[in-house]
């Protein structure tokens, strides 16, 4: 099957504006601007059953037709914040194949009416954001991007947007705060950016692979691009796959494809041929899911891995084998929340703080059985009331360990007063 | 009219307007939701998560609209998965709201558990101690036992100045950027951040001076623990034994209402004293705000240097004074002497008194007056206050209320003339910015930029001196004209930025005729306010004190002379001039001023906070004070003196009870007509609701149960017929070649007596300068920053240079009341000053 995303792989020098262009580079562009009315490209898009791959899986076409018509000017934001721990496809999405994603976003732009389009990629990425920037001036110089682009009145520029490297600015409201030169801290939503974006005006934040889809569907047709994934989920995927399997790498695949056909088909099966102990499908942020047949033989497609108790989320698939206990892995994930906490809602920035203390408890001289229910306490006592997802993400993986691998959380020993002056010893209650 | 829904709280059905938050309808029920971010006068964030709530909503059938009914007929009610913010969302039609659910109050619990968790739980020693909503939430909400290890706890430092003013505690802060928010949302200066993230964030300062804001105190009662106190009240006292008393604050003619808390101490000799100032609601004069002169600038009346005895010269002995000091004398002794003079005097008598003084002080200091037809002198340089008794604004006027149609109110505009409001009358900078975002038209015309441009939709700027021209112009011409003429609601408020009497009392006339051109006069929010230097100036014209151009000629000219509340000699007012023979001179005031030094009687006053009383504010609503603390053994009150004399004088004036000199005054005034201080006392309900047991909603502000006071009706409101007179010829000052033309400005900070006896603001009071324009600093050949000689009026003084560039070349801005004394524009040099010879 041809790669719809990682082209790159199979066309060399990708990324040069003269091979693009004789790979069909901008035609979709084109075809939109010059044929196609801004909502019948909305249409198309929803017809093709393409959902947000940032990890929510909202349908795409169908945020685009929330956007307000009465407010203007809009924007379109990619969401190239790239911050999952487990989840690195964006990144080679724009190192190699940068501009079918650039024409992505300028489809996205062409459907919602937008003049300025803002690319927002983590410090890390800064680059990229050189290269990118590269590319657009390019793309300035060729007139695909600019005034009057294809002898029509539409118009378009793109601008990219550096972060300063925190997790909370991939949240799309802490982005819109981020690109407007204030702390990255999420918004209250409702009103969400559709109505109320970047500089308060209604606003279309869209992740990178979910773009870069963009300019095959507008070529090939929705029906052509339904032809691969399943019903609900339409297209193809690009899986992260790490952990401890062979051959870590992005798999481009149709949606449906099974675990067993990701982690033994592509991925050469785990290190040293041990068994899947447990999956988390969407990078820490992700639900244990535990590794059986059945699980392994589960389609990956949202409503399958919903039925399992967890998300799929960015399809960034970890591995974890029989060699590797769950408290470890949480203990990784919970220090990264803590770290990662905006501090702006109380649950998160007290929640994984207090986790954090937890688990570093458990990981050192006294692991004690008491702690870990008062873990899990925590972790519920997070869920539900945080301002933003991420609060709530740091939970998952705590709650579904702890619930999930219980005989991995088998401590004996008694809480650590040793340390606390007798008269608080008495005090100090670690019941649930 | 808004549309109104009903809803039901925890089973209480309530009517509210359309678009209320589900926290302040609950609030008007009768149920306070635990909140620790939300505050009623900013937007909401939703961050603390404290005020989780269950709400179902009606669900709705898509095709009809209509609520989907259950078998009873009851609509079914559909509630979210999640616990949701009373704080955020707003209320609508059928909702229920449950505060007390289980669900609700696990949420709740939990939260204060999260907070708890960082919390230092240091109570004994915090100054919130008593009056914490956090304290208060986790006596109501808390877990009741620490599931958190104590020795885990992060510790951060305790005491981080923001400023000289208020100090953080990094580990009692719960984050909420109550803070931050009032800078950026209420206050429009943004001089507060945070800095890092998580559990490491924490409130920063990002000006220089720290926290460089004028209302910073502000941020010290809504702070929902004890992370932010005032370095005044800082370890001062437990709330818990505080007595509490209203009071007008009198440091600038707003009328701010506030509340000083007292108590009696070992650490103060065992006397009655003011432990702080804070603020009182009245929403329609300074909503739950003051200024931080307001609230730090009380210490003045604690002085080890306030007078206490009379004092006497011995008949003929002021001529030299070297020989024949004065001595201390009964009040009796005092009095008859100072009656005496005085009834020689006859119409030769001038009584010179200052805003500074009540009404009831100014009423009888000119019942006296009157008895010998002498004449009563308001110690002042700017003018117009005869015509805001005409055409002031009217009763029921509420700045912050104003605004546009398309933000629900009426089509306002508002104009700043000659006035830098954040200086000279801080919280008339906050409503006047509030209702220019309500979208009231702002218009600030002034010659130099002030901190209000920002929110104008009008930015005029003129040469000092064409004050009279740009208000005739602006009023009538173009796009802002029209803004003005067609508005529907109109309000001036006018300054005496650059000013002296003649020219201000020349602007004063052409506003106020702008104003009845338009037919902006005798209507709630439509008239003239005057920006005056002192707090009761609007009740000194209202009794008939004006000031005079050449105050020298006429103290010159006098037999006698009163001074009460001023201190001419000490300001450069007035000099001594060798020679003539001096009027027999008596002054009654706090302090022995250089005024009192040449006096042949003088008399100590009681301060305002020892004694009772009402100011008019320049919105001209009268307002009453109470006595706070014991009066100084010695002293007492200004009516009460003056009434010694006057009975000395054979004329009774009532000189016991300060409530029948207000009726008497009622009863002779017509702008006071029918008020007593009964009256002036009522209150109405108030939004939002603050005060009370729930300190967590509003914050520590006093509710008002001590009196709103009573906007005076003016001429034009009581349909008289209004005759203004021509706006007077005012000839600008043209300098000389090589000399500038000096203007006095108003600093909020100056070195009046108020900031420098207040140790912690006279820190931000900075050194004595002029500004130039970088033009005219370079054709004098100065720098900024270099020490000048600034030389005016005779006198000259060492000045630092500042640069403003938005101001004419050729002028110089020379504050008040830092130094040299300034009345009006005058003919100024500067040159570099000598260097100190280096020994």
């Amino acid at each position: 099957m041809a790669y719809v995303l990682l082209r790159h792989r199979e066309i060399p020098e990708l990324h040069k504006l003269e091979v693009y262009k004789r790979n069909g580079g901008f035609e979709a562009f084109k075809k939109a601007v010059t044929q196609m009315k801004p909502n019948e490209v909305t249409d198309l898009v929803k017809s093709s059953g393409l959902r947000g791959r940032g990890g929510a899986a909202f349908p795409t076409g169908v945020k685009w037709s929330f956007i307000d018509n009465k407010i203007w000017p809009h924007y379109v934001v990619a969401n190239a914040d790239e911050s999952e721990p487990g989840t690195f496809k964006d990144r080679e999405i724009m190192e190699n194949n940068p501009l079918q994603f650039l024409e992505g976003v300028a489809i996205a732009s062409y459907a919602v009416g937008a003049k300025s389009a803002y690319i927002y990629l983590r410090g890390e990425f800064w680059k990229i954001a050189a290269f990118l920037d590269e590319k657009i001036a390019e793309l300035e110089e060729a007139g695909y991007l600019g005034e009057g682009l294809f002898g029509t009145d539409t118009s378009l520029h793109i601008y990219t947007h550096l972060g300063a490297g925190a997790y909370i600015c991939g949240e799309e409201t802490a982005m819109l705060e981020s690109i407007e030169g204030k702390r990255g801290q999420p918004r209250i939503r409702p009103p969400f950016p559709a109505v109320h974006g970047l500089y308060g005006k209604p606003t279309v934040v869209n992740n990178v692979e979910t773009l870069t889809n963009l300019p095959m569907i507008v070529a090939n047709g929705s029906d052509w691009y339904k032809t691969m994934g399943t019903p609900d989920s339409a297209g193809v995927k690009i899986f992260s796959l790490s952990g401890r399997v062979r051959k870590p790498d992005n798999y481009e695949l149709p949606f449906g494809t099974t675990f067993r056909q990701l982690i033994y088909g592509y991925g050469g099966g785990v290190q040293e041929g041990r068994p899947v102990k447990a999956i988390m499908p969407a990078g820490a942020s992700s639900s244990f899911i535990i590794a059986d047949d059945r699980v392994l033989d589960t389609p990956m497609d949202y409503a399958s891995v919903r039925a399992l108790g967890a998300d799929l989320g960015s399809a960034s698939v970890i591995v974890i084998d029989d060699t590797v206990s769950i408290d470890w892995v949480i203990s990784k994930t919970v220090h990264f929340f803590k770290h990662e906490s905006c501090g702006k809602c109380t649950p998160c920035r007290e929640g994984t703080y207090w986790m954090s203390n937890i688990v570093e408890r458990l990981e050192g001289a006294h692991p004690a059985q008491a702690d870990v229910d008062l873990l899990l306490s925590v972790a519920r006592q997070m869920q539900n009331k945080c301002l933003c997802p991420l609060g709530e993400f740091s939970t998952m993986a705590v709650v579904t360990g702890i619930e999930r691998f219980p005989q991995d959380f088998q401590k004996a020993g008694e809480p650590d007063t040793a340390r606390l002056p007798d008269d608080l010893k008495q005090a100090v209650s670690h019941s649930v | 009219m808004t549309k109104q829904v009903t809803l039901t709280i925890d089973g209480k059905q309530i009517t509210v307007p359309e678009g209320m938050l589900v926290v302040n309808a609950a609030k008007l029920a009768g149920t306070d939701v635990p909140v620790f971010c939300y505050h009623p006068k900013m937007e909401p964030v939703g961050m603390c998560r404290m005020c989780l709530v269950e709400i179902g909503r009606p669900m709705m059938d898509r095709t009809t609209g209509k609520p989907i009914l259950d078998e009873k007929g009851e609509p079914k009610l559909q509630f979210g998965p999640k616990l949701e913010t009373a704080c955020t969302n707003p209320v609508s039609e059928g909702m229920v709201v449950l505060t007390q659910s289980e669900k609700a109050k696990a949420g709740q619990k939990s939260t204060v558990e999260f907070l708890l968790t960082s919390h230092p739980l240091d109570c004994p020693i915090c100054d919130k101690g008593g009056e914490c909503p956090l304290q208060n939430l986790t006596m109501a909400h808390g877990p009741g036992k620490s599931r958190f290890l104590y020795d885990e706890k992060m510790h951060l430092a305790k005491n981080v100045p923001l400023g000289e003013l208020i100090y953080l505690d990094r580990e009692r802060c719960i984050q909420c950027a109550r803070c931050v928010r009032f800078q950026d949302e209420v206050v429009g200066d943004p001089v507060l951040g945070f800095d890092e993230r998580g559990r490491s964030m924490q409130i920063v300062s990002l000006s220089e001076p720290g926290f460089n804001s004028v209302f910073s105190g502000n941020t010290t009662d809504i702070c929902p623990v004890g992370a932010l106190t005032t370095a005044d009240f800082r370890f001062g006292a437990r709330p818990w034994e505080l007595q509490s008393s209203a009071s007008i604050c009198t440091q600038c003619p707003v009328g701010c209402n506030i509340t000083f808390n007292t108590r009696r101490e070992a650490m103060s000799d065992g006397k009655i004293v003011i432990k702080r100032v804070m603020p009182r609601q009245n929403e329609e004069v300074n909503e739950i705000w003051i200024c931080d002169k307001g609230r730090f600038a009380y210490h003045f009346a604690e002085s080890k240097e306030r007078l206490s005895r009379p004092h006497i010269r011995r008949k003929g002995a002021a001529e030299n004074r070297a020989e024949h000091p004065s001595q201390r004398a009964s009040w009796e002794a005092a009095e008859e002497l100072a009656g005496e003079g005085f009834l020689k005097a006859r119409k030769n008598l001038v009584v010179l008194a200052s805003g500074r003084l009540s009404n009831e002080d100014l009423f009888n200091l000119k019942a006296l007056t009157d008895q010998v037809g002498g004449k009563a002198v308001l110690y002042s340089d700017m003018g117009g206050g005869n015509l805001t008794s005409i055409v002031g604004v009217g009763l029921g006027t509420n700045l912050g209320e104003m605004g546009s149609a398309q933000k629900g109110k009426i089509a306002s505009t508002i104009v700043v003339m000659a006035s830098d409001l954040y200086e000279e009358a801080p919280v008339w900078y906050l409503r006047v910015k509030q209702a220019a975002e309500n979208g009231a038209t702002l218009i600030v015309a002034n010659p130099r930029e002030t901190k209000l441009d920002r929110f104008a939709s009008f930015v005029v700027r003129y040469a000092y001196g064409d004050e009279v021209k740009t208000v005739q112009v602006l009023t009538k011409k173009g796009k802002i004209g029209d803004a003005f003429m067609k508005a529907e609601n109109a309000v001036i408020l006018f300054g005496s930025e650059g000013l002296g009497l003649e020219a201000s009392t020349a602007l004063a006339t052409a506003c106020a005729r702008a104003l009845n051109d338009t037919g902006h006069v005798g209507k709630p929010n439509n008239g003239l306010i005057g920006v005056w230097p002192r707090a009761n100036d609007q009740g000194a014209w209202e009794i008939g004190f004006c000031p005079v151009e050449d105050l020298q000629a006429v103290f010159d000219g006098a037999d006698a002379v009163y001074i009460a509340g001023a201190d001419p000699f000490g300001d450069g007012a007035l000099k001594i001039k060798g020679g003539k023979s001096r009027p027999f001179m008596v002054v009654q005031d706090l302090f022995e001023t250089e005024t009192a030094k040449l006096a042949d009687v003088v008399l100590p006053a009681q301060a305002y906070t020892e004694r009772e009383g009402t100011f008019t504010s320049g919105e001209r609503r009268v307002q009453r004070f109470y006595q706070a603390v014991p009066a100084l053994e010695g002293t007492q009150p200004d009516f009460a003196i003056t009434s010694q004399i006057a009975r000395q004088m054979g004329v009774i004036l009532e000189g016991t009870s300060a409530s029948v000199v207000f009726e008497i005054m009622a009863a002779d005034n017509p702008s006071f007509a029918g008020l007593n201080y009964p009256r002036l006392a009522e209150v109405e309900p108030q939004w939002p609701i603050v005060g009370r047991g729930d300190v967590y909603y509003g914050g520590t502000t006093y509710e008002n149960r001590q009196g709103l006071g009573v906007q005076l009706t003016n001429a034009a409101q009581r349909g008289e017929k209004v005759s203004l007179p021509r706006v007077p010829k005012v000839t600008a000052l043209r300098p000389k070649e090589k000399k500038l033309l000096a203007v006095p400005v108003t600093k909020l900070y100056d070195r009046g007596v108020t900031v420098s006896t207040s140790v912690l603001l006279d820190q931000r009071v900075g050194e004595a300068f002029v500004a130039l324009h970088p033009n005219t600093a370079e054709q004098f050949g100065v720098a900024a920053g270099e020490q000048v000689t600034l030389s005016l009026d005779g006198a000259s003084e060492t000045v630092v240079v500042k640069m403003d560039g938005t101001i004419s070349t050729g002028v110089a801005l020379v504050p008040r009341s830092m130094g040299l004394p300034i009345r009006g524009p005058v003919e100024a040099s500067v040159k570099i000053a000598k260097k100190a010879a280096v020994r």
